[in-house]
């Protein structure tokens, strides 16, 4: 038996292709880590290999580039969009995607986002949200939730003095130029197939020309959230699921 | 497209330079006085003729980062601003520089600070030629007196963004953005073919091909702090390459000369009279006219110290680039500084009168 499926032609389970070899420096738990083993698997099932430019955040995704074995172009803290735009326009023949998350999208990037989406650029936008500023050590960010302790709200976020979580996704439904978004997890195995193929889906329609597709991804920070891995799936369920509901919120 | 003789705004000049240079994109947006470099190019639709792209973003943070993306791609990329914008502009042009790729801005300056006046200024040299952005970084500037110099930088500027991969600014100002000369607009060069850009740029450039089976990385980041010294050391040999190799400047009536001015842009136009009003009244006086500002023309001024008595920078700021002259002077002689700024222009008689004053001072 075990031999059957250690047979190479009879894989149950393999390594993404273009998935590079360098240990990965994601904390264990973090969703990053299967969020790329999908993009690497969209990238290789569409044939985009050698068409394809990614755009990486500041931020944990900084180094999504040692990773995953394409071209990229590692962008200034909310800037991929702007970047993205630019190349799809030079070279519409590419697919171009960004790979953003919280901080870097829906604070000081907010303005390139919109206006990407806004121009209907043929382009892909991951939104990876786990409200949290990770990378500088768990501080608030935008679609940190109502109550929620980070390093900026120890108390937990006050509306009166910090406002309420950006529902990105929503607002972005509104603009024109945009063609699909959806709002996907990786935390269970049916939510981890769903997230690969609405990749595959916004990735194709960029490639058809049929404008912006935005996939955002309700993620864990389980060192962030000072939680252990099951434990942060378990909260992500609870908590975040309930502000960021999953499912397609426009497809057109 | 061939070679045509017209008369121009200095602004829409750039924009016809870049089509004719093989532009591949221009991302920009509007401010006063530089607007007509956008406004023309989408007169011009250079997409259905070269395919250029030209696009209106929503903010100069943007531009600049289309510009960057543009770049990375190995695509003949220009944005154009005026002070404000460029200060937004900023921090791209660091990551631009650290991440070591190719592009054109066009800087038409304005009086500042802060939003300043809409009218001509030279009060951005220490914006662009010491830095701006953050980092150990030099960007080369070119600074064009004449419409038919911005018509010419265009296509230097490219190259040499490409020979050394490095952003270029075109530091020109609101006089020569918005006045109308005779300008002799070249022969197109058409743009790379994606094919050309692989064969050329394809060992560095992130152009989606993976080319041979190996992908490109554009990146500025490196958290190793022995490689980013590294890194920071490649870059300072690239510049002390530049400093022997691109250094540009103009003298004249400086054979004989007892003073010199030195003024670059408008000012040095303005200085040029003013050589003419000061050789009428017997004073020897000459005028070394840098065009580039970085690579600044350390050497011929340091030459120029030695024989001359005294020397007067003339520039539409409190004194920016002065600073350079007085390092770059190799003897201790009398070096002064006139200027007019907020968008007040020095007329050549103006000058005059500071380079007598300085004739005096004995």
């Amino acid at each position: 038996m075990l031999s059957n499926i250690q047979n190479q032609e009879q894989p149950v389970y393999a390594k993404a292709r273009l998935l590079t070899d360098k240990v990965m420096h994601y904390c264990p738990g973090c969703s990053h880590g299967t969020l790329h083993k999908l993009i690497a698997e969209v990238i290789d099932e569409l044939q985009l290999e050698h068409k394809c430019i990614g755009i990486s955040p500041v931020g944990c995704g900084v180094f999504a580039y040692d990773y995953i074995d394409i071209d990229w172009i590692e962008a200034a803290h909310g800037r991929a969009p702007a970047i993205a735009s630019a190349l799809k326009r030079l070279n519409p023949d590419n697919m171009v995607f960004t790979y953003q998350g919280d901080g870097d999208l829906a604070a000081i990037g907010t303005g390139e986002t919109i206006h990407a989406c806004n121009r209907g650029e043929n382009i892909t936008i991951i939104f990876i949200n786990n409200g949290i500023y990770g990378m500088t050590g768990g501080q608030m960010a935008p679609t940190t939730l109502i109550g929620m302790k980070t390093a900026t709200t120890p108390e937990g976020r006050d509306p009166q003095l910090h406002g309420f979580p950006v529902k990105i996704a929503d607002m972005l439904c509104h603009l024109d130029g945009v063609s699909y978004v959806t709002r996907q997890a990786v935390h269970k195995p049916a939510a981890v197939r769903k997230a690969k193929s609405a990749l595959k889906k916004a990735f194709q329609k960029s490639m058809d020309g049929k404008g912006t597709s935005f996939v955002e991804i309700v993620a864990t920070c389980n060192s962030g959230w000072k939680m252990s891995p099951v434990a942060a799936n378990r909260w992500m369920e609870e908590h975040m699921l309930k502000q960021y509901p999953l499912g397609d919120l426009k497809d057109i | 497209m061939k070679e045509e003789i017209r008369l121009m705004k200095g602004n829409e000049v750039i924009a016809h330079a870049a089509v004719r240079a093989g532009c591949d994109g221009y991302f920009g947006y509007p401010i006063t006085p530089q607007t007509e470099i956008m406004e023309t190019l989408m007169e011009l639709k250079p997409w259905e003729t070269t395919g250029m792209v030209v696009l209106q973003a929503e903010s100069e943070v943007a531009s600049i980062n289309m510009l960057y993306g543009g770049a990375a791609m190995g695509k003949r990329v220009m944005t154009s601003s005026s002070s404000p914008g460029i200060s937004l502009m900023s921090e791209g042009i660091s990551y631009i520089a650290g991440a070591e790729l190719p592009c054109v801005i066009v800087d038409i300056m304005r009086g500042g600070p802060g939003l300043g006046t809409i009218q001509p200024a030279q009060s951005d040299y220490f914006q662009i030629v010491k830095g701006g952005g953050h980092g150990d970084y030099h960007v080369i500037v070119l600074a064009p007196y004449s419409v038919q110099e911005m018509n010419d930088f265009v296509e230097d500027a490219f190259d040499l963004a490409f020979k050394y991969r490095t952003p270029v600014i075109i530091l020109s100002d609101g006089i020569i953005g918005q006045m109308m000369e005779k300008v002799v607009l070249k022969a197109p060069t058409p743009r790379l073919s994606n094919a050309e850009i692989e064969r050329r740029y394809g060992s560095w450039a992130s152009t989606g091909s993976k080319r041979n089976g190996k992908s490109n990385v554009i990146t500025s980041v490196n958290l190793d702090s022995l490689q980013q010294e590294e890194f920071n050391l490649h870059l300072q040999r690239k510049y002390r390459t530049i400093e022997k190799k691109e250094v540009r400047y103009q003298e004249f009536e400086c054979d004989d000369a007892e003073y010199l001015i030195v003024a670059y842009g408008s000012s040095a136009r303005i200085s040029h009279k003013c050589v003419e009003l000061a050789r009428a009244a017997g004073i020897k006086a000459g005028l070394l006219r840098p065009i580039t500002l970085y690579p600044f023309p350390v050497e011929p001024i340091a030459e120029l110290s030695k024989r001359v008595k005294g020397i007067l920078a003339v520039e539409m700021s409190m004194g920016q680039m002065v600073e350079d002259v007085r390092l770059a002077a190799e003897k201790q002689i009398k070096i002064r500084h006139y200027g007019r700024c907020g968008g007040m222009i020095p007329s050549p008689n103006e000058v005059f009168d500071a380079l007598v004053s300085l004739t005096k001072e004995d």
